[in-house]
């Protein structure tokens, strides 16, 4: 089943008088239940479309469809919709809020989809425990380490059991053991509840659990492969 | 979610105590300011009602024209049958004839040789009829310092600080020397009978009360009087129903031509005292306005530093499907929340210290010494329906528009460049 779909994407930023494009002619597509990763080098668009996918931002042209529904043609509060049901983020610098404790932060995504407070409860509980941090529960994103942290931010992506978790850099701050950790257990994520990932890295030691690669040079795909 | 919010609200000083702190100190001073502009205003009106302009004033139109003068040649005649038809028709209203008169005042010695002469303005009030309301209208009772009230014809009160410039004791006898009423001289001997201080340095600096019976004599007035005043008998100054009363008096003697036809004035009529009275009605309005925008520019600039600390935060939950409007209107209820508790907390200081100075007052005496206006010296806050209340216009007000623009930025921002900023 597809889950993302585009086609002759193209993006642009105005540059003074000029524009900078920054993806063209992308036409890509994920099934559900993929593992799978944007690479290529700073600058290449990786963020651009993550971002693209995630309805966090518009195409200039072409189309993109994710579960069904056009991200171009989506208004503010009808993207604001699909992330909040359907699509997990986690970032490069974690962005955990500040203010609150970790099972706070990881609660969040659940009151936006007013989830009541005793399914609510177990849910964070049960994903804190499964990225072996249930006992930070009440420590403020301050007083977590970064492995600590990003395990915050992956439990909050995932505490929700979006269709799509989409992350950015998610180990370029952590440690080797970090990095193996967290990958391991979004590879048992994938595993266990068919949820479909997609990276934007070029951190080997994410690449090599990558089932798919796809490949960007200057705004365009120069490869797309299937590792076995 | 709202606890959520509040959690978030709380831990964040700089969101939660800041603005409050603002808020609650904007409120203060409005509270503060209107309660003094209020006892300050009141004061000023019912301390020249009561000396002066009365709540209606009738002179003769000539007299009116000159009334700085005193000009008692173009004072009202046939005084008493004015006053038998003002008392029946206006039965709500005290009706009072009073004479302004200036001269000079003179203290001999013992062989009866000027020993000291000081000019004077004196007001002559009924004092001796036995249920005359002057002494109440003019406290006479409290402002009294040394000596008696009136207990004769003949007594006159004068100043406590006159008395010791003139070096006069209670008892001693005091030498009007003046004008009557048809331009020849008056003499007239006074005993003194007491001194007083009204604490309004207007009048205490020399001010004579007298009986009207004794001027009248004095000053060959038989049934005249400069001035009738009326007073509502409350002693509550209703400007509606003051003005209505005149516009209906005045109507009786619309065709009458003569010079000394009677007109009734109230008493925003005189002294410009309109303009004082509006200024008082929109003074608070013009606070909390001034308070509102100032203090929403203060929050503003606080909700635009908070809004750039917290774009990683609005820049998460956006990415997290909240949506904008949500987030914005969020914003403004945390505002509201801040607001509410900074201007009850300001409300409450400055209903604190409104009225503790409505009971204490504070005076202004040194300030006011050479003042020609009628107010007294120790001001009193006054605390009114309004104080409860005026607090909270522009601590929720400037709060709210405080966000709101503050929140624009963020509002207007794009989605992805939120996210930029948050993951630079
Ligand atoms: N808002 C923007 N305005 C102008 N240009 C932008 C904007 N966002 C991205 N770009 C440009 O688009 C191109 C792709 O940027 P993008 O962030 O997608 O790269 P990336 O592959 O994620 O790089 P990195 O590995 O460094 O994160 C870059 O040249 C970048 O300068
Ligand atoms: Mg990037």
């Amino acid at each position: 089943m597809v889950l993302v779909k585009t086609r002759n994407l193209l993006k642009c930023y105005p540059m003074g008088l000029r524009t900078l494009t920054a993806l063209r002619k992308i036409n890509l597509e994920f099934q559900r239940g993929e593992f799978c990763g944007l690479i290529g080098p700073s600058g290449s668009g990786k963020t651009t479309l993550l971002n693209i996918i995630g309805s966090l931002d518009v195409p200039s042209q072409g189309s993109v469809t994710v579960l069904d529904k056009k991200i171009e043609e989506l208004s503010h509060v009808e993207a604001a919709r699909l992330r909040r049901n359907h699509i997990g983020f986690i970032f490069q610098t974690y962005n955990l809020l500040p203010l609150y404790t970790a099972y706070e932060n990881v609660e969040f995504p659940l009151l936006l989809i007013d989830m009541p407070e005793a399914k609510r409860k177990k849910k964070v509980m049960d994903a804190l425990d499964w990225l072996g941090i249930a006992d930070k529960a009440e420590s403020r994103p301050a007083q977590l380490s970064g492995g600590e942290s990003q395990r915050v931010a992956v439990a909050r992506a995932i505490v929700k059991l979006p269709d799509l978790v989409l992350a950015d850099e998610p180990t370029a701050n952590l440690d080797a053991e970090n990095s193996f950790n967290i990958l391991e257990m979004m590879v048992k994520l994938n595993q266990e509840l068919n949820t479909t990932f997609i990276f934007a890295t070029h951190d080997e030691k994410v690449i090599r659990y990558l089932r798919r690669k796809i490949h960007l040079v200057d705004g365009q795909v120069v490869k797309d492969e299937i590792v076995n | 979610m709202i606890r959520f919010l509040l959690k978030g609200l709380i831990r964040d000083r700089s969101r939660s105590l800041s603005p409050v702190l603002i808020v609650a100190a904007g409120a203060f001073l409005c509270v503060f300011l209107y309660g003094w502009i209020k006892g300050a205003m009141d004061d000023l009106i019912s301390s020249t009602a009561r000396f002066d302009t009365g709540h209606v004033k009738i002179m003769t139109r000539a007299y009116n024209r000159l009334s700085d003068q005193m000009p008692n040649d173009l004072a009202l005649l046939g005084v008493g049958k004015l006053l038998d038809d003002l008392r029946a028709s206006e039965k709500g209203i005290t009706w009072m004839p009073r004479i302004r008169f200036g001269g000079l005042l003179d203290i001999p010695d013992e062989k009866g040789e000027t020993r000291e002469q000081a000019p004077v303005a004196g007001l002559a009030v009924d004092l001796l009829s036995p249920d005359s309301p002057e002494p109440e209208i003019l406290n006479l009772k409290n402002a009294l310092v040394r000596g008696k009230l009136f207990q004769k014809a003949g007594d006159i009160l004068i100043s406590e600080a006159f008395a010791h410039r003139l070096g006069v004791k209670i008892g001693e006898t005091a030498t009007l020397i003046g004008s009557t009423m048809n331009g020849g001289l008056a003499m007239h001997n006074f005993t003194i009978a007491g001194t007083v201080r009204f604490g309004i340095a207007a009048l205490d600096r020399g001010a004579v009360i007298a009986d009207i019976e004794d001027v009248r004599f004095a000053l060959d007035m038989a049934d005249g009087a400069g001035e009738i005043v009326g007073y509502s008998k409350e002693m509550h100054y209703d400007n509606n129903a003051m003005v209505a009363l005149t516009k209906q008096f005045n109507k009786k003697f619309e065709q009458d031509k003569d010079e000394f036809a009677p007109i009734m004035l109230s008493l925003v009529d005189q002294y410009g005292l309109r303009e004082y009275l509006d200024l008082a009605n929109t003074f608070g309005a013009i606070i909390v306005t001034i308070f509102v925008m100032a203090m929403s520019i203060v929050l503003w600039n606080s909700g635009l530093m908070n809004g750039l600390r917290r774009y990683g935060e609005i820049g998460v939950r956006l990415a997290l499907g909240e949506p904008k409007g949500t987030i914005y209107r969020r914003m403004i209820l945390e505002s509201i929340i801040t607001g509410f508790i900074g201007s009850l907390l300001g409300t409450l200081a400055g209903l604190a210290v409104t009225y503790y100075l409505q009971y204490k007052g504070i005076d202004f005496g040194n300030l006011m010494q050479k003042s020609t206006i009628l107010m007294s010296n120790v001001i009193r806050t006054r605390v009114t329906g309004w104080s409860y209340v005026i607090g909270f216009i522009p601590g929720l007000g400037a709060s709210v528009i405080g966000t709101m623009f503050a929140g624009i930025g963020i509002y207007r921002r794009q989605t992805s460049q939120l996210f930029k900023e948050l993951e630079a």
